[in-house]
């Protein structure tokens, strides 16, 4: 047997195929040895001995004996001691069915207990969090918890407290276990010590159905197990994706599933006569079917048709009469989109047909829609991101990085937002490598989660990140000019110094991984990009990874949906002929992006006018960072045709036409995430009531405007998609379910490189609950290698295929047009929380509560000059709105600067966006004044 | 918001820094608030997590690990006394039950006046007087039942404030002669750390867990 330098017996006994039993040894985290499970003898000088497999390395001629009567003793020993204190409530546990101990016990333990004393007792379960209940009767100790809090998510707010059989998972009575990541700790329990209220008493594991899939909550597309029962989803699992996430989720990933099932929150008691209906199908009386909070879901169906509740999702097409929204038929509906559309077309042209959203689509979907609006509508006015991105062209065309690649870099920059906020389990690699000894140098408007880690911080305030980014690289010029600026004391303080001397021996750019993303919603995108222009030309060895966060943006963006773009990333320029041949004809000009589509639908811009709109999943007053401008825009009467899953603002008030869409987990695609890695979607649901898939939609409408898409299902999109998308050549259907696309495939493909992963069979107990339901009848997906997993990608370039986008593009000069700073405003910055207004978090009723309230951050200076503390109420007012907000004194906002958080409303009224009605698109900053009330 | 009055926070700050990893100063510091509020009180452990960079829960679970820091108010005088064998065979469980009594608790609880906290302790290190008594950790000698009823009227009269100080009290003196920490070490000892540490970065191509 052979092991890698320094590899833990455990670990090299599993690959050579011997599985040796434990508790707390989880493959990646670091050893502890606190189980003694995993006891093996050893042959030593002195004879053999029992040694954790898990705490000492492989050694040159090792002898280990892993079943020997001693070691089975000591097997025994070790879970009867474990079990002298457990409960043993496996009946009304949640982990019963999937749990290590039980499995562990079966296979290894004793049969049979000689403890007849009475157990410890503790109150159980006790809250430590909002999400997470522990049950310290269960708890075995295995420091499993307490590892990830500390060494992979860095907060250590849970640890073990007390001593001997006193220990418990304790957290600190004024700080609860408040983690993003705290659902892994459920997750990794090997015990049901550990539950999450979302799933607590829902199911028990072997009633559960799964599918292997990727998580679009955002765009690192971590893989889950996603597990359902009755058409419900139960709880979703991270599956240990080597290049991606390690087995982790965030609890946005994890938890925002109850959207997708639609539950309302308080949906009341349910009246006589539709509870007896329902005592058909419950084992129970009426009263008891209200009591079952959990479960009561699974009956609301058939309230939902007797029009009782509301459901939280759109299931039925839907027509404004009258100023309402009416149900009607999917004919009817479609039929009313195609005359609107058309109407707009045949008054303006094809450029009066615009399209904002995109990113919530599989990819099958997304170019479905991109060759509709393209193709056959004639428009290129079609933007996936709602001004919160970055330039299309820059973030296909920038060379890029994959996230291993970023993690390997011994130098990393962050151009971004606070990446814990948007793109959670890549600020969990990220930090492991920083940790580990990548060098950070962060360029951001306000601390973030990794900034403790850096080796150097840059304090920017909007506009100022060209210079900046010149000053780092080097232009002495810009290093002049930050002297005189008013964020020169803090640059001056050494960091940009020691930023510079990080980056010293790498003057190419060598060795460089830089993660751009928008620091601030409140500052043009113009300016990032100009500054990761900066960047990229002056370190042209550096590669990138675009921080764009929407869940299929990547893959919505590839397929076409930004002006300027066809699918595949080509330029409407150089894929022209390319796609008038596949497609019939192509757009004669470059279109609007969202900015654009909005400004002409509210008559404020010359040129051809937007007079119909479709919003593709998305939700402009919320999203888009102008909500003067959004509103305008959508009231002034013009045509809009909402294709959506969830209901909204922009839906509710503004549609002319709803067509409601299957959402995630509801049909099968690809997506695409942040390092262009395409994976599968599982298909798991059936959407609820009359929703449709979206490219479903695309095709029926074409039809209802008198054309034909060309397709009839998700695998004719996904057969012509390879044959026309020029980045996705050679990615079949059968490249796609073959074992090299095990964890997702990086397109463009490089030929030669598809070789098979190596898929190893998952541990039970590493990953508890997705082997266990996998046994119970689902698809053999998870782990399991078929065949000798070897695939030949005959094709992986098309034939007079057009260019791929590259480069970042010319420099520009946006900043130069930024204002100068006046004395007395201070520059708005605006960030996302992971926890907004967006629709997964409203939707989800364990997560609403967890959208923090709005406060005003402002250095503790700018305060003092206003007379005003932490606490105090502030007005924040800008040439497009005001807002008062609770003040709050934060030292780490740089001295000008003002915070407010994105996409999070003000109060119970009001926008769900509140900051959005302070910001002017039109502008590179905004500026606010700040008056106390 | 500061609980460590200022005094003991810049002592606070100078144990910090008498160690390369402030990290390892957290028990001292534990013990400096313990002898400010006689035991650790939550916002104490606060601030004690900010001074050596961990997080409260770290602190907790450190504090409730050792029997001599409290994390639960105690009273004026801690009496423990000594269960293990050489006081055991000296009559040690006798003396805790008529301690018990005297006091009207179980051992681990605290008078409602708030004055005594009784503990059953492990080997006091004294076991050649036995059974061992101490009171806020100072050596009260072998005890009687009837000893031990003047010891808690003696305590109570405040009649031994000389020899028992207040609970938390470590020591009265502070030494600044012979076994002393050398500053400028431990500042070079941090000082080549750190450069160690950027050394190591520099030359770590990749760190591990990647691969594609
Ligand atoms: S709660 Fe679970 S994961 Fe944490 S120590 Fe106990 S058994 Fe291990
Ligand atoms: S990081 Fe993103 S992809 Fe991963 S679980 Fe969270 S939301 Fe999903
Ligand atoms: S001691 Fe090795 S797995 Fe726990
Ligand atoms: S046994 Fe009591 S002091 Fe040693």
């Amino acid at each position: 047997m052979s092991a890698k330098p320094g590899e833990m017996l455990i670990a090299a006994a599993e690959r050579a195929g011997t599985y040796i039993p434990r508790f707390c040894y989880h493959p990646r985290m670091e050893p502890v040895g606190m189980c003694r499970m995993c006891l093996v003898e050893v042959d030593s000088p002195r004879g053999a001995t029992l040694q954790p497999a898990c705490f000492i390395a492989v050694a040159e001629g090792m002898v280990v004996d892993t079943t020997s009567a001693k070691v089975k003793k000591a097997q025994d020993g070790v879970l009867e001691f474990l079990l002298a204190n457990h409960p043993l409530d496996c009946p009304v546990c949640d982990k019963g069915g999937e749990c290590p101990l039980q499995d562990q016990t079966l296979a290894y333990g004793p049969g049979e207990s000689r403890f007849i004393e009475e157990k410890r007792h503790f109150e159980k379960p006790i809250a430590i969090s909002d999400l997470v209940l522990l049950d310290r009767e269960r708890c075995i100790q295995c420091a499993r918890c307490t590892r990830f809090a500390s060494e992979v998510a860095g907060e250590a707010q849970i640890d073990f407290a007390g001593r001997g059989e006193q220990v418990e998972v304790s957290t600190f009575p004024t700080e609860p276990f408040s983690s993003y990541f705290s659902g892994n700790t459920v997750q990794i329990c090997p015990v049901g010590a550990l539950t999450a209220t979302p799933y607590r008493f829902t199911a028990r594991p072997w009633d559960l159905d799964q599918v292997e899939s990727t998580c679009t909550a955002c765009s690192v597309g971590c893989r889950v197990a996603v597990q359902s029962s009755s058409n419900r989803l139960t709880r979703l699992l991270g599956i240990d994706s080597d290049p991606v996430n390690h087995g982790w989720l965030c609890d946005k990933g994890r938890f925002a599933f109850e959207s997708v099932n639609g539950d309302e929150v308080d949906a009341g008691p349910l009246p006589p006569a539709l509870a007896d209906a329902m005592v058909d199908v419950a084992p129970a009386t009426a009263a008891q079917v209200v009591g079952l909070g959990a479960s009561r879901g699974q009956f609301l169906g058939e309230a939902h048709e007797t029009g009782l509740f509301e459901h939280g999702r759109l299931i039925e097409p839907q027509i404004r009469v009258e100023g309402e929204l009416v149900s009607v038929g999917w004919g009817e509906a479609l039929a009313v989109a195609a005359a609107g559309l058309q109407g707009a077309r045949h008054a303006g042209g094809a450029s009066a047909v615009a399209m904002i959203g995109g990113a919530r689509l599989t990819n099958e979907s997304a170019y479905a829609w991109a060759k509709l609006a393209k193709g056959i509508i004639g428009t290129d006015s079609v933007d996936a991101q709602l001004g919160d991105g970055l330039p299309a062209d820059l973030a296909l065309g920038l060379p890029r990085a994959t996230i291993d690649d970023a993690c390997a870099a011994p130098v990393l920059i962050t151009l971004a937002g606070d990446l814990r906020e948007e793109l959670p389990v890549l600020f969990l690699r990220l930090r492991e490598a920083i940790v580990g000894g990548s060098r950070l140098i962060e360029i951001a408007p306000a601390p973030t989660a990794l900034s403790g880690l850096a080796a150097a911080t840059l304090p920017i305030r909007p506009g100022d990140a060209p210079l900046v980014a010149r000053a780092l690289v080097g232009d002495e010029a810009a290093v002049g000019a930050l002297s005189s600026h008013p964020q020169g004391s803090a640059l001056a303080t050494g960091s940009l110094a020691a930023a510079r001397a990080v980056l010293s021996a790498r003057s190419e750019g060598d060795g460089v991984v830089i993660v751009v993303g928008r620091p601030s919603y409140a500052e043009s995108g113009d300016v990032v990009a100009e500054a990761a222009r900066v960047l990229a030309g002056a370190l042209p060895k550096a590669t990138f990874l675009p921080a764009l966060r929407r869940g299929n943006v990547f893959g919505a963006l590839d397929m076409g949906l930004a002006p300027g773009l066809l699918p595949g990333r080509v330029s409407l320029e150089a894929g022209r002929e390319w796609f008038a041949g596949a497609w019939g004809s192509v757009p004669a000009t470059t279109g609007l992006d969202t900015a654009g589509i909005l400004s002409s639908m509210a008559g404020s811009s010359d040129g051809d006018a937007v007079t119909a709109l479709i919003l593709l999943g998305s939700d402009p007053l919320s999203d888009f960072p102008d909500r003067a401008l959004a509103l305008q825009a959508l009231s002034a009467g013009h045509f809009i045709v909402a294709v959506t899953g969830h209901p909204s603002e922009s839906v509710d008030n503004h549609a002319d036409v709803v067509l409601p869409s299957a959402v995630a987990h509801e049909r099968p695609g690809t997506t695409t995430n942040i390092e262009g890695r395409v994976s599968r979607l599982g298909h798991k649901l059936t959407a609820p009531g009359f929703a449709w898939p979206d490219w479903m939609i695309a095709a029926e409408l074409a039809g209802a405007l008198g054309a034909d898409l060309g397709v009839s299902s998700a695998n004719d999109l996904a057969d012509e998609l390879h044959l026309t998308a020029p980045a996705y050549a050679g990615l079949t259907q059968s490249v796609l379910h073959s074992d090299v696309a095990h964890d997702g495939i990086l397109v463009p493909i490089i030929l030669g490189a598809a070789r098979r992963a190596d898929v190893e069979p998952i541990d039970p107990v590493a990953l508890p609950g997705v082997e266990a339901v996998e046994r119970q009848g689902a698809p053999p997906r998870v782990g399991m290698a078929g065949g000798d997993g070897s695939i030949d990608i005959r094709m992986a370039s098309l034939v007079d295929a057009p260019p791929l986008l590259s480069g970042p593009g010319p420099a520009g000069n946006a900043s130069a047009h930024v204002p100068p700073a006046d004395s007395y405003a201070l520059r708005l910055v605006s960030g996302r929380r992971l926890y907004d207004a967006g629709s997964s978090v409203t939707g989800s009723p364990s997560l609403t509560p967890l959208v923090p309230t709005l406060v005003a951050r402002a250095n503790p200076y700018d305060l003092d000059r206003l007379g005003a503390t932490t606490g105090d109420r502030v007005r924040l007012r800008s040439a497009r709105g005001e807002m008062v907000l609770e003040a709050e004194a934060a030292p780490g906002v740089p001295r000008g600067t003002v915070a407010v958080d994105f996409n999070v409303p003000a109060g119970s009224d009001g926008p769900a966006n509140a900051v959005s009605s302070l910001i002017d698109s039109r502008q590179l900053v905004t500026d606010v004044r700040m008056e106390s009330v | 918001m500061r609980h460590l009055a200022a005094d003991r926070l810049a002592r606070a700050k100078a144990l910090v820094a008498l160690y390369p990893q402030p990290r390892s100063a957290l028990i001292p510091l534990c013990h400096l608030a313990q002898e400010q509020d006689g035991w650790l009180r939550p916002e104490a452990m606060s601030e004690i997590a900010e001074l050596v960079g961990v997080t409260a829960a770290e602190v907790q679970g450190t504090a409730t690990f050792y029997d001599m820091l409290h994390t639960e108010p105690v009273g004026t005088y801690v009496v423990s006394v000594c269960t293990n064998i050489a006081c055991l065979l000296g009559g040690a469980q006798e003396l805790l039950e008529h301690a018990e009594s005297a006091l009207g608790l179980r051992a681990g609880g605290t008078t409602p006046d708030g004055v005594f906290t009784l503990e059953e302790s492990e080997c006091l290190a004294d076991c050649d007087r036995t059974p061992c008594v101490q009171v806020n950790h100072r050596y009260v000698g072998a005890q009687s039942a009837e000893s031990f009823d003047r010891l808690l009227g003696d305590l109570r009269a405040g009649k031994l404030s000389d020899t028992v100080p207040a609970h938390g009290t470590l020591v009265r003196v502070q030494r600044t002669v012979g076994l002393v920490a050398d500053r400028a070490a431990v500042a070079a000892e941090r000082g080549a750390m750190a450069e160690a540490q950027a050394a190591q970065a520099a030359r770590a191509p990749a760190p591990a867990g990647g691969g594609a």
